[in-house]
């Protein structure tokens, strides 16, 4: 698993992906960071986590789409599943990998957070927790677009896919709560209990609980494993 | 030993691989031949673990590839038709990332990739992109890590495809060597490569093997006809008339007229009996001089021609 993890790290930046990814996503944190916090004189980061997260959403694909769409493509899954590793390390190496690169792109908003402690007096657990929310919610996107990635041999496609299941979680926790079904007056509740905002937002309002912390990581297991089912199921049907 | 036991393969209605079985033990090279599409691929797919066979087992040293894969896998090299290489990477790195995953001890892996290197010809590559390399050279890097980790089973898909006649041999010679120590199954569709390379060949069609023995029994098994080919001076009835009297002649075929002033005949005889000091004797005492005669064994190539033919009528 760590050759496979250090060789996708590598490559993130062997090709322009890694640095455009990096790019975009600390353009528009600077951005955020100008309008939100120094213009408004507001040692808020929540601010911040709230108004990236939704343009998370759009640039997340870029991170994922050629993990295993790609493999395929270039027939070098043919190496990878010849190996002796197992399918399941195949998978979580390249997903530590993807999420390695988000925390390292994480790391470099420090700036803002210096920037911050110089010039106010922010809640010093108030912004590690919601630093910790945001990179759950990321490594929950991270997961959706790793499983869009095995089911298609395009990146373009694993892009475009892992876009709409992610417009389709927001969607949903958005209207959920003012769904009046009949017979189903148990569903508002039920797509409450499944959001992954919600369970965000209580990080950046300073709440850590384990509840929510199982809830995500359990969100990724269950990805993950459809990832390696779906490999396996494909080298079944397909030649 | 790698071996295959009535493996089959079927995608929907199609038979990919249909009752393939073989074994290939150490110090041996089965060559694996058959037309495009006659499931060559499909078959040594199954047989590196890359897919699972809907029927059948594949067994290395008595150990199943679907219950013992990291054991198996460990022991098989594989080179697909179209080899698994990362564009982004540096050679060096590839046969790193290879050996990695093919569990090669951490400290010997700079050690091995020289080794790999210095095998295939590559020392002077080791730090250019893939991207970069020739056709020839990727393949080499493709055969460097099938040869990852010393596996003791090699299955190297059409491993001479797109090389350069001087390429070819220098990959043959390679495999040759190989030969003696490892177990390898070559494919291909190029009858003088395995008539080169192998001393045995199994012939597939549509996904069945139609045939499987040595080169040798391959040959001259087929029947127990010995042919003959004469060119002779003179007219056809002269020459048919001197040759039909010859004791243990089986079938004559006329040819007809290569040459001016000759023609040609088929003699065909039982395999113990050569006729031909017989004949060239006969038509010397009769003025009809043998200008040309050669011996017709079946080559690989006509037993290619008939098997598969067979399977398409």
């Amino acid at each position: 698993m760590g050759a496979v993890y250090k060789r996708e790290l590598q490559s993130y930046f062997y090709t322009p992906l890694g640095y455009v990814f990096m790019g975009v996503f600390l353009l528009l944190t600077g951005i955020f960071f100008l309008s939100g916090n120094l213009l408004q004189m507001s040692a808020n980061l929540g601010v911040l986590f709230d108004s990236m997260s939704f343009l998370f959403m759009l640039i997340m694909p870029v991170l994922t789409m050629r993990l295993l769409s790609e493999e395929k493509r270039m027939r070098t899954d043919q190496l990878l599943l010849t190996s002796p590793l197992p399918v399941g390390a195949i998978v979580l190496g390249k997903y530590l990998a993807a999420i390695t690169v988000l925390a390292l792109t994480m790391l470099l908003t420090a700036p803002c957070v210096v920037i911050l402690f110089i010039y106010g007096a922010p809640h010093a657990p108030l912004i590690a927790s919601g630093y910790l929310g945001f990179f759950l919610l990321g490594a929950s996107y991270v997961a959706v677009g790793i499983l869009m990635s095995a089911l298609t041999e395009s990146q373009l496609t694993a892009a475009v896919a892992t876009f709409g299941v992610n417009l389709m979680i927001q969607f949903l926790e958005s209207v959920g709560p003012s769904l009046d079904v009949p017979l189903m007056p148990w569903l508002p509740s039920a797509i409450g209990w499944m959001s992954l905002y919600d369970r965000y937002y209580a990080f950046t309002a300073g709440v850590v609980s384990t509840a929510d912390l199982i809830y995500f990581l359990s969100f990724i297991a269950v990805l993950l494993f459809l990832t390696a089912r779906v490999i396996d199921r494909r080298r079944w049907r397909s030649a | 030993m790698i071996e295959l036991k009535n493996v089959t393969k079927r995608y929907g209605d199609v038979l990919a691989a249909d009752n393939v079985s073989f074994r290939v033990e150490v110090g041996q090279i089965l060559g694996f031949l058959g037309r495009n599409g006659a499931g060559k691929s499909t078959t040594l797919s199954i047989a590196s673990g890359y897919i699972p066979a809907t029927e059948g087992q594949v067994l290395l040293d008595g150990h199943d590839i679907l219950e013992e894969p990291r054991y198996v896998k460990r022991r098989i090299g594989y080179l697909p038709e179209q080899p698994p290489l990362y564009p982004d990477m540096t050679v060096d790195e590839y046969l790193r990332f290879a050996c990695r995953i093919k569990e090669v001890d951490k400290r010997r892996v700079a050690s091995h990739v020289g080794e790999l290197c210095e095998l295939t010809g590559l020392t002077d590559h080791r730090k250019r992109l893939i991207r970069h390399l020739s056709k020839g050279y990727c393949q080499r890097v493709g055969m460097a890590q099938a040869l990852a980790g010393n596996p003791e089973v090699l299955l190297l898909d059409e491993p001479t495809v797109g090389l350069d006649p001087k390429q070819i041999i220098g990959i043959r010679e390679l495999i040759k060597a190989l030969g003696r120590d490892h177990a390898i199954v070559l494919s291909s569709h190029i009858l003088t490569e395995v008539a080169d390379v192998c001393e045995r060949v199994a012939i597939i069609g549509q996904g069945r093997i139609l045939a499987q023995d040595t080169l040798d029994n391959l040959a001259g098994g087929q029947d127990d006809a010995r042919r003959v080919r004469l060119r002779a001076a003179g007219a056809e009835g002269e020459i048919a008339g001197v040759l039909n009297a010859l004791p243990g002649l089986r079938a004559l075929e006329p040819m007809g007229v290569k040459e001016p002033g000759t023609f040609d005949f088929i003699l065909e005889s039982a395999r113990a009996d050569d006729l031909r000091p017989a004949a060239s004797n006969a038509l010397a005492a009769a003025g009809h001089p043998v200008v040309m005669m050669r011996p017709m064994d079946m080559n690989l190539e006509d037993i290619f021609l008939r098997l598969t033919g067979e399977v398409d009528s």
